[in-house]
């Protein structure tokens, strides 16, 4: 089993689906060269310049012509290189990609995958590190997907680009260089959380990066003797919401932990699941993490700010149990 | 019956093609205003057939179009079935999208039509993208991408043209200058010297023709059709004309100059025009009229079928929206 990065890992996704799919092209700015963070390094030699093709700055032209292009037939893999530009190209996801089959009756498909890097990376300021995942979550038709490790990404982005519905794709950018062992043979299902850290005292629901900080939390949680259960949710539509509330009628504690603003973010879809579904096995009061409804900054220490950090999960699980009736 | 130098067939069968157009949005208002069947908005292009008549006459049905909110005449024009499209409009079982898109949404993927957009100007994205598949599938199909004159005020012009431009597509984009942004006289909201212009600037081949008269936009558009067939650059048709209704048919359009519309209905109608084509060359009164009637005939029938037919089952508005976290499974 090969040791990747994440990038690694979708590299390998993105060229097993090439190799094995003619209809298959990507599109984007600067992929010629390897793409913004390589994730697209050889690519080009390997399957020319139409399938790897260059893209003038129109994030617009580029959403929109991957939608002509994957109504003919054709199955783009679009890349927006910060998921902060795709916002240029708002229009051309949430009112012709998401709705392109619904509103032609069924006469069309829009498989795509949208590619659109996220997250806080350092110093890269309030235009260039938005979680906007929820946004997404909330738009009939599209497929929203946060892988957080190498294996996901590689699992997950091959699914993607199989899938026949448009994929929001959101790659966490501050982890490219995390590495892991790649299983080639794993398959992904949408829809599937992972349990990353099996546990029975209180249930920890996360995605993306923010999923790996909260395995680091459990880690510590276990030296507090305290048993924490994270559920990596994978893909946030459609969600697991079979895993979160199995994990929460073991538990009977939940913290859901992302990085995105908190406030309308998807942990309050989870959270409000749970209420509806099994509130009353609930044990102690729910904590969610996220960020605070600012911006963010430039300077580190600003920046720092609206993390969710791996003490701040603790602390919350720490806190439901304690205040367990 | 023909004289030198001109088409008899062609002009007739253009002649027969705006009369079914004009009946159709005709029928349309009235199920409309009248029988109050049609419950959203619809959008008449009525004094502007000949641009659809003209275009679609050199097109296949394998060949792409992309329209506007505009465009029942170019949907018509391409092959579609007027009876699918009207049940459309009244939002019945059988429409071309099954109820779910209305007039805005028109579409009917079966004679290459990939839809009408509710959002001016989107389309231009979306239609370069289709000349690029096929560029990528490498068959020797065309693209004609339809829009208003509004939509050379937003973006994806200049990013749709581009792109077209810079990947050397098989597509057409065709302005139909209508002269109206919604209720806004285009000139007063937009600089420089018109569509064609602008596409000029990029690079793109340009031509400005009468949008009223259906001869010179078949003409042009065989020219252009053979020209990127044979894999010539992309290339820009500014077609000027007159909307002669209101930005909608609930719309009295009082923001416009007195007689405007009478005055251009007088001189400039598309129908009128090249029926007076016609008679010079020997085309019978009689035989105006039938076209007339026919179309007229066409049109009451299928309205009164549309009205007819059923609303589509109610849970089809959970079908066709994903089949990843599809609603019809689980919608929260």
């Amino acid at each position: 089993m090969p040791k990747l990065s994440y990038r690694e890992a979708s590299l390998a996704a993105v060229q097993q689906s090439m190799r094995s799919d003619p209809a298959v092209w990507c599109v984007g700015e600067d992929l010629g060269r390897g793409g913004v963070f390589g994730q697209y390094k050889g690519l080009r030699e390997e399957f020319g310049e139409a399938r790897i093709s260059d893209a003038p700055i129109s994030e617009a032209a580029i959403m929109g012509a991957a939608l002509g292009a994957a109504m003919m037939g054709t199955r783009p893999i679009v890349e927006m290189r910060f998921s902060d530009f795709a916002l240029c190209a708002t229009d051309e996801l949430v009112n012709q990609i998401a709705k392109a089959r619904f509103m032609f009756g069924g006469q069309s498909r829009a498989p795509m995958v949208i590619r659109k890097p996220m997250g806080l990376w350092r110093s890269s300021a309030a235009q260039h590190s938005q979680s906007l995942e929820s946004w997404y979550a909330h738009i009939p038709g599209l497929v929203v997907a946060c892988p957080g490790t190498p294996q996901d990404n590689y699992s997950m982005l091959k699914a993607a680009i199989a899938c026949d519905d448009p994929v929001v794709y959101l790659e966490h950018k501050g982890i490219w260089d995390i590495e892991g062992d790649v299983d080639f043979s794993e398959e992904f299902e949408f829809g599937k959380a992972r349990i990353r850290r099996a546990g029975s005292d209180v249930t920890i629901v996360s995605w993306s990066n923010t999923a790996n900080i909260a395995v680091e939390a459990a880690d510590t949680l276990t030296e507090k003797g305290v048993s924490a259960e994270v559920v990596d949710l994978r893909s946030l539509w459609p969600w697991d919401k079979t895993a979160v509330l199995t994990s929460v009628a073991k538990t009977g504690h939940l913290v859901v932990a992302h990085e995105s603003v908190a406030v309308a973010g998807f942990g309050a879809e989870v959270i409000a699941t749970v209420a509806e579904k099994a509130g009353h096995t609930l044990k102690g009061p729910v904590r969610r993490l996220g960020a605070p409804r600012s911006l963010v900054s430039y300077a580190p220490n600003l920046e720092d700010q609206l993390r969710v950090t791996s003490e701040m999960i603790v602390t919350a699980a720490q806190d439901t149990l304690e205040k367990a009736s | 019956m023909t004289s030198a130098g001109h088409n008899y067939e062609r002009g007739r069968s253009l002649l027969q093609m705006m009369e079914r157009i004009r009946a159709f949005e005709e029928q349309a208002c009235l199920a409309a205003e009248r029988d109050k069947l049609v419950l959203g908005a619809i959008h008449p292009s009525i004094g502007q057939e000949a641009v659809a008549a003209g275009i679609m006459h050199n097109l296949s049905k394998e060949d792409i179009l992309l329209s506007t909110h505009r465009g029942h005449g170019h949907t018509l024009a391409k092959g579609a079935s007027s009876l699918a499209m009207m049940r459309e409009l009244l939002g019945r079982e059988g429409g071309c999208c099954g109820g779910k898109g209305g007039s805005m949404h028109i579409a009917d993927f079966s004679v290459g039509m990939l839809g009408a957009n509710g959002v001016v100007g989107a389309n231009i994205t979306i239609a370069a993208g289709a000349a690029h598949a096929i560029r990528l599938l490498g068959d020797n199909r065309i693209v004609v991408d339809i829009f208003g004159d509004g939509a050379v005020n937003r973006g994806p012009f200049l990013e749709g043209i581009n792109w077209a431009v810079v990947f050397k597509l098989p597509i057409l984009f065709v302005c139909e200058d209508n002269q109206y942004s919604a209720t806004t006289k285009t000139k007063t909201m937009t600089g420089g010297d018109g569509a064609a212009a602008r596409a000029a600037s990029l690079g793109m081949r340009s031509t400005v023709v009468d949008g009223n008269d259906v001869e010179a936009i078949a003409d042009t558009m065989t020219d252009i059709a053979a020209r990127l067939r044979d894999g010539g650059p992309p290339e820009f048709l500014h077609a000027k004309t007159y909307r002669r209704m209101g930005h909608t048919s609930f719309d009295p359009a009082a923001y416009r100059p007195e007689g405007e519309a009478v005055e251009e209905e007088k001189k400039n109608d598309p129908i009128e025009r090249q029926r007076a084509i016609l008679r010079a060359v020997g085309m019978t009164e009689d035989d105006i009229q039938l076209l007339h009637q026919n179309a007229q005939k066409e049109m009451i029938d299928i309205l009164q079928k549309a009205a007819g037919t059923p609303f589509p089952a109610s849970d089809t508005a959970f079908i066709d929206v994903q089949d990843i976290g599809s609603p019809a499974v689980e919608a929260y």
